[in-house]
């Protein structure tokens, strides 16, 4: 499986999805790697009640083994619930471009 | 570990970055001063570039995968994309609303 498909099956696995989208933004980074940098964003509403670290640290839990021994570089995240969501009208913020230094 | 809870217990604020404020070597921690900088409050940073063993350790003990992070008062409150919600919808202000003015 690719990185891309490793990261959304485990993520359907352990979440109650009700939406997910998953960019590969590895082309806005330097260096050769092109499975480096990703864009998450998903709807679930097992976030409820959780602050935002805390939500984070449960999906990079989940993509620890290709942070470490694998290629994945970075990873944005952009968590919420069915509600969250819609008060924002789905949309979330554009990741930077890399400065291209300290890998 | 020692050195890092020593940081984090004794400076308010600091934030954990590849290269300094005025040089920020990566887009995520590029991101994470302009946040900072518009909120205005002082914070000590670590450029986790020069400090490798920072760099392994710190992961660890904010079960947090990358850099940048931000600790306020001992506790990890996230990454750039946390930092940028939280700038967005006025709780990183209150987090930092008794943290006094820079001079």
């Amino acid at each position: 499986m690719s990185v891309a498909q490793t990261i959304e099956q485990s993520v359907r696995d352990n979440f109650d999805v009700e939406y997910l989208e998953l960019l590969n933004e590895s082309h806005q980074h330097a260096g050769p790697a092109t499975e480096s940098h990703f864009k998450l964003t998903v709807v679930a509403p097992d976030f409820e009640g959780l602050r935002l670290v805390q939500r984070h640290q449960k999906v990079y839990a989940l993509t620890q083994e290709l942070m470490q021994n694998g290629p994945l570089h970075a990873l944005s995240l952009h968590l919420f619930t069915p509600e969250e969501w819609q008060k924002r009208g789905g949309t979330v913020a554009d990741s930077p471009n890399c400065r291209g230094v300290g890998s | 570990m020692e050195i890092i809870r020593q940081q984090v217990e004794q400076n308010p604020v600091v934030l954990y970055m590849k290269g300094s404020p005025q040089f920020p070597q990566c887009g995520f921690s590029a991101r994470a001063v302009e946040v900072m900088s518009d909120i205005g409050k002082p914070f000590a940073y670590v450029n986790v570039l020069d400090a490798p063993e920072i760099r392994t350790n710190l992961p660890k003990y904010g079960n947090w995968p990358t850099f940048p992070q931000l600790w306020v008062k001992g506790e990890l409150v996230g990454g750039s994309d946390i930092l940028l919600e939280m700038q967005q919808n006025g709780e990183l202000a209150e987090l930092l609303a008794d943290i006094p003015e820079a001079q």
